[in-house]
């Protein structure tokens, strides 16, 4: 049984997304990935992270953590924030809902992880911040 | 990112290179608005090409860009895009409002743009 953990923590700043989507790329890649799974992985873990630099902080510092483990040849990723977090989760799960109109955001975030990951929670609590699990099973 | 006008169907060819990220689409958006504005041209034609990695702070640039040209008589066209970044362009039901084309020839035909 292949087993393998790893924690990061880093500022909210934008440049961190390509940074913690590249680390879980290289976490998976001991699964051999195909092209489309690295891909895959790489735009849901970038999705949560942004929404945590976005949404969890409102422009404020603050701190994300990106969790990862594998089991076998299934991984898992626990991306978290000590931030705002969500009032309606379910609301913010609807595609094309975004609470930040006026930033272009699309709206397509959760859309895009839940599509792309085989599943995908979110807990979250007003002024405690928000914490998404995903994880994908690569055969 | 290189911009040019292509004066004939008053369009702003914007050429993307890298990954198209929430930290990358601040600049796009700057840099194509700016240039819009000062060109006169009606519609935006994106090269996806050198595109490597698109989440959905991408398809936001995109459907924002569609208000824009939209309010000016034009439309979007995104060109020589990779099969991952059309997969969530489709995803996201904006392949209904631009025009996704091979290339750019094909893409303004098929716009029939506002010349």
């Amino acid at each position: 049984m292949y087993r393998n953990s790893m924690r990061i923590e880093f500022p909210n700043n934008s440049d961190n997304e390509r940074f913690a989507r590249n680390v879980a790329a290289a976490f998976v890649l001991e699964l051999d990935p195909t092209l489309d799974q690295l891909s895959e992985i790489k735009t849901a873990v970038s999705e949560a992270v942004t929404n945590a630099i976005i949404h969890g902080y409102d422009s404020k510092d603050g701190t994300v953590t990106m969790e990862g483990s594998i089991v076998d040849d299934t991984v898992e990723f626990i991306i978290s924030d000590n931030g705002i977090g969500i009032s309606d989760i379910r609301r913010a799960r609807e595609p094309l809902f975004t609470g930040k109109p006026e930033m272009e955001r699309s709206g397509m975030g959760f859309t895009i992880m839940e599509t792309f990951m085989d599943r995908m929670d979110v807990e979250s609590e007003v002024g405690k911040g928000t914490r998404i699990t995903m994880c994908k099973k690569l055969k | 990112m290189e911009l040019f006008l292509w004066g004939k169907y008053r369009t702003l060819v914007v050429k993307l290179y890298g990954e198209l990220d929430h930290h990358a689409a601040q600049r796009v958006r700057e840099s194509v608005d700016r240039e819009l504005l000062k060109s006169g041209a009606v519609n935006v034609a994106f090269d996806f090409e050198n595109v490597t990695f698109m989440d959905s702070s991408g398809i936001g640039v995109i459907m924002g860009r569609c208000k824009i040209t939209k309010s000016l008589g034009g439309s979007v066209i995104i060109y020589s895009a990779p099969e991952e970044v059309k997969r969530i362009i489709t995803m996201a039901g904006i392949d209904k409002i631009v025009t996704l084309s091979e290339d750019i020839e094909q893409g303004v035909k098929e716009a029939a743009l506002n010349v």
